[in-house]
């Protein structure tokens, strides 16, 4: 087992409260597996992603509870030198926007050499050649970030968290600032470069394409808590949670009758310093029950390796 | 920081990027206002290394039979109280003058520079503090404590830089500090942080590069701002004294002469205003040039660091 988190919740001290950005969430990655967590904007997905390698802007944040075990030790014990050896070199965060992502004074060499030569212990003529290495296909590694479109710059990001040949790579939204053909060629270079180094991959994305084409196993996110888990496989066949249904009837499909409209998901997605009583759901939900008011669903296992949190299933 | 710029092309075929610096200066010469300023900066530094080739006698000789004369051939701007040549005198001050200006200002930019990272950088209770004792620094009469400190250690060119530099780091640690606090939120630091940099190394190779435009605008502008502190200094007395000139020195000497020979606090006065009008306006020129998006104004291309810009954000 290569991650084990275990019970993680990170909340947030705003002015107005305890904000509950991850509430309580648990799962488990096996080495080079491919595990996305999908939901709403500001459902805790990036939190979530950002407390694996604890950076999380502390105060306000904090990481309340929880285990989180990579490669058998628990990452909310170590010290700070440990965890920064930890970061780019195990474990290896590309952002969503590529845009602002890289330093727009340091060249695009000068950039992907660092982490090589952080924690590989490089020296700057092994960290050039590595780079050209990884880089190759584009030209300039003394190009300056501004010179670069956004895929190229994507792709430079992507490098970077490849660099060191890290066990875990955490992609946040990875696609979001790219066109789609970009998108889909990216996407394509991250899965074949995880799959020939045998890399766990997480990716946090909105884009439920993504998921089916990419991931073995999925997590649904509503609200700073796991409402479903399943191999994706499973998830698409036959979804349990009204959340990820409604989620699933929201995306146009070409395979679908013209006529059907499609059905959003009403409402807005809740504050999360002022969650509603009882399930976060249920004031959205078409199949809210009287006990969806009162009391907060768990997860269970519904059927083989598919966990819901819903008391319809209770 | 584009020194290594060649070594990462490879392909020579490719046009290599045009650096961040050469756009700057290209921009700077268009300033016509900044042009002049380097002009006249230029021909002071000029000065003050050939000092020795340029001045027509010796700052020191005596012509005791020309004292507190007004020009004439043998003396191009006359001559003082003691029958020096005011010439030679001026043109030698500029030395003592530049120098004090450049090493007061060397100083406190080094001091003000790691102060404003850390307070930026750390944030929370570290900035508070440092920046309240800052505050403190920016509340004391600079002449004042300049007085003080220059009466205690005794006149002469280190406690002039000493108290200089105590008095302006802080105009450095409030602008660093206030553009790593920008700089910090911007995902780049995010992406650093992840990738296992640490505090140090994100301080000094993150931050530092991105915040080094209004760096060098506020050194060059406290450059003009600390040769005035240094020239009040010694008009007061307290510079460096004789018979070593410095602008400020003559001055005072001349003061007590002006009605009899104008020339002699005329001629180092308006140096000093030349060489702080040049700083300004090179500093004006340079803030223009250094952010992109007063560049296009200027009628040169920027170099787009994108719609945010921020990382080279005005000082204001």
């Amino acid at each position: 087992m290569l991650l084990q988190v275990r019970n993680l919740s990170t909340y947030f001290l705003a002015d107005n409260g305890v904000v509950k950005a991850v509430d309580d969430i648990s799962y488990d990655l096996e080495e080079g597996e491919t595990l996305s967590i999908v939901g709403e904007s500001g459902c805790g997905k990036t939190v979530s992603a950002l407390s694996l390698l604890r950076l999380i802007p502390d105060p306000p944040g904090k990481i309340v509870n929880g285990k989180i075990i990579f490669e058998g030790r628990d990452l909310l014990t170590l010290s700070e030198d440990e965890i920064c050896d930890i970061r780019g070199n195990r474990m290896a965060m590309i952002f969503q926007e590529p845009m602002t992502s890289l330093n727009p004074v340091l060249t695009i060499g000068h950039q992907v050499m660092e982490p090589l030569m952080l924690h590989k212990g490089m020296n700057r003529k092994e960290a050039l050649k590595e780079c050209i290495e990884l880089l190759k296909g584009m030209q300039m590694v003394g190009a300056y970030p501004h010179q670069f479109s956004g895929g190229m710059r994507q792709r430079v990001m992507v490098s970077m968290g490849l660099s060191c040949n890290p066990r875990l790579i955490i992609a946040d939204e990875p696609t979001t600032a790219l066109d789609v053909t970009i998108q889909a060629e990216l996407l394509d270079l991250m899965k074949k470069l995880t799959r020939d180094h045998f890399t766990a991959l997480i990716i946090i994305t909105h884009n439920l394409g993504i998921v089916a084409r990419y991931a073995d196993k999925v997590i649904v996110m509503y609200a700073g808590r796991i409402v479903e888990k399943a191999l994706t496989r499973e998830l698409y066949r036959s979804p349990l949670h009204p959340y990820t249904i409604g989620l699933m009837e929201s995306v146009p499909r070409l395979d679908q009758d013209i006529k059907q409209k499609l059905r959003p998901i009403e409402g807005q997605p809740p504050d999360l310093a002022y969650l509603p009583s009882g399930c976060s759901f249920h004031p959205r939900c078409r199949r809210a029950m009287e006990r969806c008011r009162r009391e907060s669903p768990t997860l269970r296992e519904v059927s083989d390796n598919h966990e819901a949190a819903c008391w319809i299933y209770e | 920081m584009n020194a290594h710029r060649h070594s990462y092309t490879i392909d020579a075929s490719l046009p290599g990027p045009r650096s961040n610096a050469w756009t700057a200066f290209f921009t700077l010469m268009k300033h016509k206002v900044a042009l002049a300023g380097l002009v006249i900066l230029l021909g002071l530094l000029f000065m003050a290394v050939f000092a020795p080739v340029l001045a027509p006698s010796d700052p020191n000789e005596q012509d005791l039979y020309h004292v507190l004369e007004g020009p004439s051939l043998k003396h191009l701007l006359g001559t003082d109280d003691v029958g020096r040549d005011l010439l030679s005198r001026v043109i030698f001050g500029s030395r003592a003058t530049l120098l004090m200006g450049a090493l007061s200002t060397f100083f406190s930019a080094v001091i003000g520079v790691l102060i404003g990272l850390v307070a930026g950088y750390k944030g929370g209770i570290v900035d508070m503090v440092v920046m309240r004792i800052t505050d403190t620094f920016m509340c004391v009469p600079a002449l004042v404590l300049m007085l003080v400190i220059v009466s205690a250690l005794g006149p002469g060119m280190q406690s002039i830089v000493l108290s200089i530099t105590i008095l302006s780091w802080t105009w450095f640690a409030r602008i660093v500090r206030g553009q790593v606090m920008l700089v910090r939120e911007l995902p780049y630091v995010e992406a650093a942080n992840a990738l296992g940099a640490s505090g140090f190394r994100i301080m000094f190779k993150h931050l530092l590069p991105n915040v080094m435009a209004p760096i060098i605008v506020t050194a060059t502008i406290a450059l003009g701002g600390n040769i005035m502190l240094e020239s009040a200094v010694s008009f007061l007395g307290l510079g460096v004294q004789q018979p070593t000139s410095s602008w400020g020195n003559e001055l005072r000497i001349g003061y007590s002469y002006l009605e009899v020979v104008p020339l002699f606090s005329l001629a180092p006065g308006l140096m000093i205003t030349l060489a702080v009008l040049a700083f300004n306006f090179i500093g004006d020129g340079l803030r223009d040039a250094l952010d992109p998006r007063l560049r296009s104004s200027l009628g040169i291309r920027g170099n787009g660091y994108g719609r945010a810009g921020g990382t080279n954000a005005v000082v204001k």
